[in-house]
């Protein structure tokens, strides 16, 4: 018995000291924001709901924990042989039992009311001043605004070398997009949410919005910033290999300034659209489509056919020393354009200009020792989009 | 009943010419395991792989932790992250929570309602030898090239159809085995205790154990043919081209989560019920006073399993319902507090005025109370749907299944794994190295899972390999703390081994003071075969 109260005096003398540093360590990220800690309160009114509810419900589970453990223990204390407590023989108490049915009960009711009431809330999408579709797919966003022209694809902008912990990490490391959505403040945005491919999740934490994203369905959700910011969520729920690599950045401006920002993004995509144009009475150059071809690759293809062009072996096919790459030039376009049904080659038609297609085609047909020495153009691109 | 006595009937005879000597009889070497009918064999055999499997589910939580440790790729790549991820999980649950119950069912069951043996020996011999092929089936496809299952023990379609590789086919076909096995085990338990009880072994009599293992297995029979259908539904689905979770073809991927989940929830109870009955029978054992509101313990239990029927869909919430359903089961899951609690309640009152002592499985089932509580009360939270729009799928959801599955399941499985070892070898097991076990698990566990409701609250996704730098310290704190509850079990696989050598100072039948059942009148280490008459129970 010595020799146990020896062991146990050493194992709890430990305690304290991991317990010390941990609320030490906890402290010092407490004190750098408290949002490492605990759920935000967000920027909109339904956010700020959803936090009371959640505090609401935190100090009401505080408080059953400390009544019930709080008896336990004095129980363990008081109530032990050690002591010379000869056991009572009590083995039930009708209404002791019954109290202690309906009060939980009663609570429950007490913690129902306001969650039912906030629910509907976030649940009403009717009346939005403007609506913008949600659309997954691996591993990006792509918004479209329904009441214009614009639309455009968000991906991830942190640096392979910060993942490859080669070059060293930035704040905002994999909560960065290289084309973040936009929307104005003080407006009620209605977000359609679907998905191409698997189902992914689009969670803003400051908005309280969560929502899947379904291949074949639409679903709702909607939100009103109060204050104009950069808000950083991510998707949330298992979308295969890179699940952890597309966050979802919202930038909230004020009306004017998102009224500007849309005239400007509109007169951009017209230019696109006549750039596009142009280079189809053009001939660029191999290196120039080398150049601009492996760019592309490398941010819409290397996540699966990876920078080596390799491929993973049994879930993502290499391009290197392929059949399709090395011999069918109008194959290869073709699935560039239409991806593969049943698998997961996306269409890249709608993602990647003419050009960024050509390029990437004539870049995977030349790179890792592929060396066809093929050019492909965008008005064979072209050729191929438009069935001719 | 008259098959059962037949295939037993030779047995028997052995076991009478040979009274006192009982070892005598027993075949030897691998062919007593492979051929055995009785159900302390087969319950060894269970619990043993059990123990092997929550060994290996560990070693991939370790390189979950390891990728974890802090920010950036550097152990392995997502792929196989996510391999690591889903396979862990149905290990554990599959291969390690639910074979460790069967284990202590078969050993015990029959014990406590004073049965020879379980109903139905062969087909116990059968559900338990087709486990370790289902294992090595999940197991070896992690070889395959493309790797094993890397969509969640979840498997949502279409990630798990149409955008999984190849081995989703073995995958299918261990879940399918390990169904059958579950289902087996079941039907024996269903069977056993209907039909073997001894004479005055009236149902209010039961065990407690007994009690929730009998509604176990109804619960496993009522949902493991769902499992069944919906991972025949991904085979069809990806390689005979069927549509069931396609909306291209008129499927829908959200039914394939209704119909995971309507197995789901009441598979998360099979894997709490039986811990409730472990509880119940220790805290009354070293508080020396009989349990506090039996009754209502068995209805708590009844109304737990019919009410986790009617809440699969908050695993959903996300998914897009109508207003009307996400309240129907925002308030049917709040409901189950209800027993849950009542549950909680009794043990408390069992204890107070009692005459309490802390042996190793009483300090389990003390820690078992206060932190499957914890875990019980995040489930609460969870329940919540607006606020479960922003738990879902973060590490808060990780730590509340977490609480209720290790410090929940698991540690019930190790307190009753302690309070009944001396019963099944007839040596108490090293105390000194069992309370170094149940601290160094106890600290370790919690600096492990708790951390992770901050880090969860904070916005850190379930299931990623890398993660944004706020969440860095807080994970550093979780793989220290995982490391060390893995190092932690090393501990209790030493002192399982010394038990096993029949180490340790002989106990009387009783073992422990103040244990009361049929188990604790048979001699210690219980003989080969037990209740070959059976007692009279007053």
């Amino acid at each position: 018995m010595k020799r146990l109260t020896n062991v146990l005096s050493i194992v709890l003398g430990t305690l304290p000291t991991l317990v010390f540093s941990f609320i030490a360590q906890a402290a010092e990220s407490g004190g750098k924001e408290l949002s490492d800690l605990n759920l935000r309160p967000g920027v909109t009114e339904i956010s700020g709901q959803v936090y009371d509810l959640h505090m609401l419900m935190f100090f009401i589970c505080v408080a059953i924990a400390v009544v019930v453990f709080g008896v336990m223990f004095v129980s363990m204390y008081l109530h032990r042989k050690s002591r010379g407590v000869k056991p009572a023989h009590f083995h039930e108490n009708v209404k002791v039992e019954i109290a202690w049915t309906v009060v939980p009960f009663l609570i429950l009711v007490f913690m129902a009311v306001p969650a039912a009431r906030t629910l509907i809330a976030m649940e009403d999408t009717s009346e939005p001043d403007m609506t913008v579709l949600v659309t997954g797919s691996q591993w990006k966003w792509h918004y479209k605004y329904m009441d214009s022209d614009v639309e455009y694809y968000s991906l991830l902008a942190t640096q392979q070398e910060q993942i490859n912990n080669r070059f060293s990490k930035t704040e905002n490391y994999l909560l960065e997009v290289d084309r973040p959505l936009v929307i104005p403040t003080g407006q009620k945005v209605r977000f359609l949410i679907t998905s191409e491919d698997v189902i992914h999740s689009w969670w803003v934490p400051d908005f309280a919005v969560k929502k899947d994203a379904n291949p074949g369905f639409i679903n709702e959700a909607w939100t009103k910033v109060d204050e104009p910011g950069v808000y950083r969520g991510q998707c949330a729920e298992l979308c295969g290999k890179d699940h952890g690599f597309m966050p979802v950045v919202v930038i909230a401006k004020e009306p004017a300034e998102f009224n500007a920002w849309m005239s400007a993004q509109e007169e951009a995509q017209r230019q696109a659209q006549e750039e596009e144009q142009r280079l189809l009475a053009m001939n660029m150059s191999m290196e120039e489509l080398m150049s601009e071809g492996k760019r592309v690759y490398n941010a819409a293809c290397a996540a699966c056919h990876m920078p080596s062009g390799e491929g993973l072996p049994g879930v993502f096919p290499a391009l290197k020393g392929s059949a399709m790459v090395l011999e069918d030039r109008l194959a290869h376009i073709d699935i560039v354009i239409n991806g593969k049904a049943g698998t997961a080659m996306q269409a890249f038609g709608k993602m990647l200009s003419l050009k960024e297609i050509a390029a990437v085609v004539t870049y995977e047909r030349n790179a890792w020792g592929n060396n066809t020495g093929d050019l492909v153009q965008p008005k064979d691109v072209n050729a191929v989009a438009t069935g001719e | 009943m008259a098959h059962s006595t037949d295939t037993i009937a030779p047995e028997h005879t052995t076991a009478h010419e040979h009274d006192d000597h009982h070892d005598h009889h027993i075949p030897s070497g691998i062919k007593r395991w492979l051929y055995t009918t009785n159900h302390k064999d087969i319950g060894t055999l269970y619990l043993w792989f059990a123990f092997i499997m929550f060994l290996i589910g560990g070693a991939m939580a370790m390189v979950i932790r390891l990728e974890l440790f802090q920010p950036g790729l550097q152990i392995v790549d997502p792929n196989f992250f996510n391999q690591m991820t889903t396979v862990h999980g149905l290990i554990m649950v599959f291969g390690a929570v639910m074979p460790a119950f069967t284990g202590l069912a078969n050993w015990l069951v029959p014990m406590m309602i004073g049965a020879p043996d379980m109903a139905l020996p062969r087909m116990n011999n059968w559900s338990f030898w087709i486990l370790p092929g289902a294992f090595l089936i999940l197991l070896s496809s992690l070889f395959m090239e493309g790797g094993g299952p890397s969509f969640g023990w979840t498997f949502y379609a279409p990630l798990s159809t149409t955008y999984s590789g190849d081995s989703t086919a073995l995958f299918v076909f261990s879940v399918h085995i390990m169904g059958a096995s579950s289902i087996m085990g079941a039907i024996n338990v269903i069977v056993t205790i209907f039909n073997m009880r001894a004479p005055g072994m009236t149902w209010m009599k039961m065990p407690l154990f007994v009690w929730t293992w009998l509604i176990t297995a109804f619960l496993l029979i009522a949902v493991m043919p769902v499992l069944a259908g919906a991972v025949t539904m991904v085979l069809t689905d990806k390689f005979f081209g069927t549509s069931f979770f396609n909306a291209a073809g008129g499927g829908d991927p959200v039914m394939f989560q209704h119909i995971f989940w309507f197995f789901g929830h009441p598979e998360v109870y099979i894997m709490i019920l039986p811990a409730f009955g472990i509880i119940s029978q220790i805290v009354p054992t070293f508080a020396r006073k009989k349990l506090f509101g039996y009754a209502s313990m068995v209805y708590a239990t009844a109304s737990i399993a019919l009410l986790s029927f009617v809440v699969w869909a908050h695993h959903m919430f996300t998914t897009g319902m109508p207003v009307a359903a996400e309240m129907f089961f925002m308030f049917a899951t709040m409901l189950i507090s209800v027993p849950t609690g009542v549950k909680v309640f009794n043990w408390v009152a069992t204890m107070w005025r009692g005459s309490m002592t802390f042996e190793v499985p009483m300090l389990f089932a003390v820690a078992f109370i206060v932190l499957f509580t914890i875990g019980g009360l995040s489930g609460l939270m969870l329940a919540i749907t607006p606020v479960d729009f922003q738990y879902h799928d973060t590490y808060f959801v990780v730590a509340h299944f977490h609480y209720v599955l290790v410090t929940g399941a698991i540690f019930s499985i190790m307190a009753a794994v302690y309070y009944w070892l001396p019963k099944w070898t007839g040596k108490m097991f090293d105390v000194t190295l069992a309370k170094w076990h149940f601290w160094c698990s106890l600290i370790s566990v919690n600096v492990l899972f708790f951390p992770m409701h901050f880090v969860g609250l904070a916005g850190m996704p379930r299931r990623i390999p890398d993660y944004a730098l706020q969440f860095a310290d807080f994970n550093k704190w979780i793989s220290l703390g995982g490391f060390a509850f893995g190092l932690s079990q090393l501990i209790f696989l030493a002192l399982l081994i010394k038990a096993c050598r029949k180490q340790g100072e002989p106990v009387s039948s009783q073992v422990w003071e103040g244990a009361e059942g049929l188990e604790w009148e048979i001699p210690s280490p219980a003989p080969y075969h037990t209740f070959e008459t059976p007692p009279v129970v007053k």
